[in-house]
């Protein structure tokens, strides 16, 4: 189980954005986080995605806790937790060709899909990792610029998913894109679900998807991030 | 009536640079788009991304590149009427562009000088467009119009909430008066309350007798707000698929792209399309969606068939003929 308790947190002193924020995502669980502009969600996804350390409380995965941030945590407990990101024009190197992008995670070194012996069977994984979220092979030569969001975003997908982390954080994966390949990238996760290989946290605005995907929907209340936003000089919300 | 625009055949080329050896490719980006806009009423045309609905609108307004080959008519009802697709340059840019036809762009928030006042901007449109009029008289009658409390107008853009900047945006729209709005994916990048209202202030710009085209590829924003779009058309791979009253429309598809577009929605299941959108460069012979699914249902190749509605209006749909039921 990944768990996140007590989560305290924020982008400047004094002015917590999550203020004891509890959450947890069992595998074989599709686990929705919802609530309104700046409640915190992705600053959630961050701190469980092993991103931003919080000012107190503590993650865990599968009970272990995690120390530390990106590269001080010990790598066997870095590849349990995947992320995606909203934005896949952001989140690719563009120079790199797709079937680079998904092998970058493969090239961790010590791995046997390291380097140039590990060449063939990170081949094999990659076509594999492609296959699985619905990324045909002509388009794996192609650079970001040549395929449209949708695609990379599967591109992202299967990068996030090469470790086969046992958790999956989607920060608002499907908000940029259209409906099929939203609908697209819900099913290449379904069946690792379905089998309890992965749990996922989906954290969308849309409450639509989020009622036809997730098993069970958490809802961050304004109460905990209103503070910054206040403090922040944010518009209300109905102040639009 | 007749329509305040009347596109006929709209089809946009973009012939690209010649390789060595291979054969000189062309992107289709419209093939053979026919639609008409009404005072007073919202056309939604919606479709996936990279299907060629925003070259529509650059087309319409002359904005599109150098290379882009143009055929078809776009005629703009009044006096005079106007092709807006052949017509000269300096018509296009005196008369048309701004004044009878008016683009609400994309990304409200970059498309504001971040420099200057909005008061500053919609008060040299309104110059611009509609001289005579005392500038700062008209800006505060578009600002209430869009629902703007003219104070607000002295705001500079980063100071505008993402609302506030897509009424200035609409504001510099109607500066000029126009007859038809196009709106090129107004909502997209917004959180749902600031896409609804967005919406809702196209149709209340509708209603106040502007003809609009809302180009989108949120259907299911499109299917939260009912009463927003009175008339649908689908596009899939620079073709009109369907075309017709949009309650008629999202109640019982007759193509099966629209159904299989509905279908991938959160509230039609989530059921994703195999396969992927073609490349405009390739598309293939015949109809472009049967050759992504050909399990689909039966097709004709691609070839258009129009219908009467008894409670009014014509549905048009691609591949097969209309069945009796759903006229």
């Amino acid at each position: 189980m990944l768990t996140g308790r007590g989560i305290v947190v924020g982008h400047r002193p004094g002015v917590p954005v999550l203020d004891g924020a509890d959450l947890s995502v069992s595998p074989g669980e599709v686990v929705g986080l919802a609530g309104p502009s700046g409640s915190g969600k992705s600053t959630m996804a961050r701190v469980l995605g092993m991103l931003l350390a919080p000012w107190s409380g503590e993650v865990a995965v599968d009970g272990v806790p995690v120390t530390g941030v990106r590269y001080r945590v010990p790598r066997e407990l870095r590849g349990t937790v995947g992320m995606v990101f909203q934005s896949p024009r952001l989140s690719v190197d563009p120079r790199l060709p797709l079937a680079a992008v998904i092998a970058e995670p493969l090239r961790v070194p010590g791995t046997p899909t390291a380097g140039r012996r590990g060449a063939a069977l990170r081949d094999r994984r990659v076509a594999e990792l492609a296959e699985r979220v619905g990324l045909t092979a002509d388009l794996l030569p192609r650079r970001p610029h040549e395929v449209s969001d949708g695609q990379l975003q599967r591109a992202c997908l299967a990068r996030a998913l090469a470790q086969q982390p046992r958790y999956l954080v989607c920060d608002e994966m499907t908000a940029m894109l259209d409906a099929s390949s939203a609908a697209g990238l819900v099913a290449a996760l379904r069946d690792d679900v379905a089998t309890g290989r992965l749990g996922v946290l989906a954290i969308s605005h849309d409450e639509d998807l989020l009622a036809a995907w997730a098993d069970r929907t958490v809802r961050l209340t304004a109460a905990a991030g209103g503070a910054a936003h206040r403090a922040a000089g944010a518009l209300a919300p109905e102040h639009w | 009536m007749t329509p305040a625009l009347s596109v006929r055949d709209l089809t946009v080329r973009f012939p690209l640079a010649a390789r060595r050896r291979a054969p000189r490719r062309v992107v289709h980006a419209a093939t053979d788009v026919s639609f008409d806009l009404h005072a007073g009423r919202v056309l939604a045309l919606v479709g996936e991304s990279g299907c060629g609905k925003s070259v529509l609108a650059s087309a319409l307004l002359r904005l599109l590149p150098g290379n882009a080959v143009v055929t078809g008519s776009a005629v703009l009802a009044g006096s005079p009427p106007v092709d807006v697709l052949t017509a000269d340059e300096r018509v296009v840019g005196r008369q048309v562009r701004g004044r009878r036809l008016a683009l609400v762009p994309q990304s409200a928030a970059t498309s504001l000088t971040p420099v200057r006042t909005a008061r500053s901007q919609l008060e040299e449109a309104v110059c611009e467009l509609a001289p005579g009029t005392d500038p700062r008289a008209r800006a505060d009658e578009l600002a209430e119009r869009v629902g703007l409390a003219p104070r607000d107008l002295d705001l500079f853009p980063h100071e505008l909430s993402g609302g506030m900047a897509q009424r200035v945006v609409v504001a510099l729209a109607l500066a000029g008066g126009p007859a038809v709005v196009l709106a090129d994916e107004p909502t997209a990048g917004l959180d749902r309350p600031l896409a609804n209202r967005t919406l809702q202030l196209l149709r209340e710009v509708a209603d106040a007798g502007c003809a609009v085209l809302l180009i989108t590829h949120d259907l299911g924003g499109l299917l939260r707000a009912p009463e927003v779009a009175d008339d649908l058309a689908v596009m899939y791979a620079s073709r009109l698929m369907e075309t017709g009253p949009a309650a008629a429309v999202l109640a019982a598809p007759a193509h099966d792209y629209t159904r299989d577009l509905l279908g991938a929605l959160p509230a039609g299941g989530l059921v994703p399309i195999p396969g992927h959108p073609p490349e405009l460069t390739d598309l293939p012979a015949g109809c472009a969606y049967h050759a992504r699914r050909p399990d689909a249902g039966r097709c004709d190749g691609g070839a258009l068939h129009t219908a009467a509605l008894h409670t009014g209006g014509v549905r048009s749909a691609r591949c097969r003929p209309l069945a009796v039921a759903l006229c």
